[in-house]
């Protein structure tokens, strides 16, 4: 095994364990804001403090599907083309609580968990954390591998334009 | 207090009404979410991709299940409290990529309504259908509806 990251392109089983993406993703209260903007999920526990001490949090959280989205950014960087996402799973097992004012960290590792040579698929698997705590689980991601254009898939493509 | 309907399990809703997705919708959504990929974003360079426009990102779709997904979640007789919803699990299967342009119908399956000592989990699938009538993607999502602890 080399040291060097895989493309996509150039993933084989040997490469299974491989690490091909590490961040860290800061959110704060006008992440959040953004998010319910772009999704049209305004669900006051993402906004509201007292609404949600109401029903037991300790304060606003993120969005679940914002903190999916987002470790899938990395994920996206490194495939190149993010049409090489075939799929992405999360199960939300921890709430992050995201402070009025200042920011939380989410730190993502995404790792080469399994090689399907044959179906030309490779699964992703993330470690989430926050506070060196899981906030996600079974959070995948499948990719695409070896030479190919996602482009060409489907009606997605030029070729397919009116 | 009402728990949510067993009947329901199995209960496929007719198709609903199609979405355009537009480029600002592809961009929001990556903007805010942190994807900074130009295939998000550029126009130019999704085409010289090989894609007709901007490329969605692989949870874009949520936005267009979850409206799908009121249909079952706001039908009273479903008996589904909302203030008791919690997010469970989520994932997207995409046949392929979802590009500016597309127009899809989606459709909305209840997999299944089990109860779990006095909490529910239900799990909803919204398939999507483009404009050539060909399957697009499919998004599945499980809600805990948290029941009274005695």
């Amino acid at each position: 095994m080399t040291a060097t990251v895989p493309t996509p392109a150039g993933i084989t089983a040997n490469h299974k364990g491989t690490q091909v993406a590490s961040a860290t993703i800061t959110l704060t209260r006008d992440s959040l804001v953004r998010y319910a903007a772009a999704s049209g999920d305004f669900n006051p526990i993402h906004y509201n403090d007292e609404f949600a001490r109401s029903v037991g949090l300790e304060s606003v959280i993120a969005h679940g599907m914002l903190t999916m989205g987002s470790v899938l950014a990395p994920v996206s960087d490194w495939a190149g083309d993010p049409g090489r996402i075939l799929r992405a799973e999360a199960r939300f097992t921890k709430p992050v609580p995201v402070p009025a004012l200042g920011s939380v960290d989410v730190e993502v590792v995404a790792v080469i968990g399994a090689v399907d040579e044959a179906k030309q698929e490779a699964r992703i698997d993330l470690t989430v954390t926050s506070g060196g705590a899981r906030v996600l689980g079974k959070s995948r991601a499948v990719v695409r591998i070896g030479e190919t254009n996602p482009a060409d898939s489907s009606g997605a493509s030029m070729g397919d334009a009116a | 207090m009402t728990q949510p309907n067993p009947d329901y399990a199995g209960r496929q809703y007719p198709p609903g009404d199609a979405a355009a997705v537009t480029a600002d919708a592809i961009r929001a959504f990556a903007t805010a979410t942190g994807a900074a990929n130009e295939l998000h974003h550029r126009t130019d360079a999704a085409r010289a991709a090989g894609y007709r426009d901007i490329v969605a990102t692989p949870t874009f779709l949520v936005s267009l299940a979850q409206q799908a997904e009121a249909a079952y979640i706001n039908d009273p007789d479903a008996g589904v409290d909302f203030s008791r919803v919690v997010h469970s699990d989520e994932s997207f299967d995409l046949a392929r990529p979802i590009v500016a342009g597309d127009v899809l119908t989606p459709q909305l399956t209840v997999e299944s309504v089990k109860s779990v000592g006095p909490h529910a989990m239900i799990s909803t699938r919204v398939d999507f259908t483009d404009a050539g009538g060909a399957h697009a993607a499919s998004v599945r999502s499980s809600l805990v509806v948290r029941g009274e602890e005695n």
